[in-house]
């Protein structure tokens, strides 16, 4: 197979090598982002949104990209992530208590 | 219902006529494992972050950059070049390239296994300071159980993936397995990388020792 039909075979399957090479860098770029980001001193709080919302990006990137998400039906993406999200989403209920627990602890 | 009503319910996507995501069933499989796992994942992390909102005494600056982030940084850029090499085993099956495809594999293996021998040093380390399941010396016992706990759980994933792949390596390098359980494979060790996402900022970043 010539160079250009393998890379018209590859993209076909979604994605070309060039494009798995630049999603790879990224990743590879904002991890060394949060590694820098830890070490800043930030408010708990702050440094927690940025490192999750890094996090978040790095996660889209791989679902998206290296699994195949983006380049499959919708119909799949519809049935996997808002189910995901919302579930992951219920779990954060419990932070109020750990926050009342903490009060109780320190008075 | 008339003939052509009932061709459309017998063929239509949502009636049992064709496959509605466009896949076959093992990588919808997969998929649904995948969301089963996360579910999992979240839990163990959120139980770990509500430990330690909720203690005053947790140890929230443990790991200095040497041996704890250096090792950990390192650990991730080893598993995201083993998603890379993962890339190119499914683009190689997707070519019918076999021998290729099996390289591969065997490179992404041989990541996942050097993820694992740095991620036990780093345990050890963390052994010899005296961290334990129930005890460790700086604060609130439960955060050796929370963090070998995580970490294991994932180490066991990565294991469990090796083998996999393993697997996979032999049964497509022999025509036994095709191109789609090479890709399910794919699935299953991108979702072990994603994981680590998490997992290395949650637990590793939040405590670094300034």
């Amino acid at each position: 197979m010539s160079g250009h039909a393998a890379e018209l075979h590859e993209a076909s399957h979604g994605g070309t090598t060039k494009l798995f090479l630049m999603v790879w860098i990224g990743l590879v770029v904002i991890t060394l982002g949060e590694v820098y980001i830890a070490y800043l001193e930030f408010p708990a709080v702050t440094m927690l949104l940025m490192l999750i919302g890094l996090s978040v990006l790095k996660a889209g990137l791989i679902v998206a990209y290296f699994m195949h998400l983006r380049f499959e039906k919708f119909t799949l993406f519809l049935t996997i992530v808002p189910a995901t999200i919302f579930c992951v989403g219920m779990m954060t209920v419990i932070f109020p208590d750990s926050m009342r627990l903490l009060n109780i602890r320190l008075h | 219902m008339t003939e052509s009503h009932s061709e459309a319910a017998v063929t239509g996507a949502w009636s049992g006529g064709g496959s509605p995501y466009a896949i076959g069933h093992k990588k919808l499989g997969m998929w649904l494992f995948i969301m089963s796992d996360v579910m999992t994942f979240t839990a163990l992390l959120m139980a770990y972050s509500y430990s330690r909102l909720a203690n005053p005494d947790w140890p929230r600056h443990v790991f200095p950059i040497w041996p704890a982030i250096a090792f950990s940084t390192t650990m991730t850029v080893v598993l995201l070049a083993s998603s890379l090499t993962m890339v190119m085993a499914v683009a190689a099956a997707h070519r019918g390239a076999r021998g290729a495809a099996v390289k591969w594999l065997l490179a992404t293996m041989a990541g996942g296994l050097i993820f694992c021998g740095l991620h036990v040093t780093e345990w050890f380390h963390l052994i010899e300071e005296g961290v334990r399941l129930w005890s460790n010396p700086w604060g609130a016992p439960l955060f050796g159980a929370t963090f070998f706990g995580i970490t294991g759980l994932h180490m066991t994933h990565v294991l469990c993936g090796v083998i996999y792949l393993g697997v996979i390596a032999w049964g497509y390098g022999t025509s036994r397995f095709n191109g789609e359980d090479v890709e399910v494979s794919g699935l299953y060790w991108h979702f072990v990388d994603l994981v680590w996402m998490f997992v290395f900022p949650m637990v590793y970043l939040m405590s670094v020792k300034y």
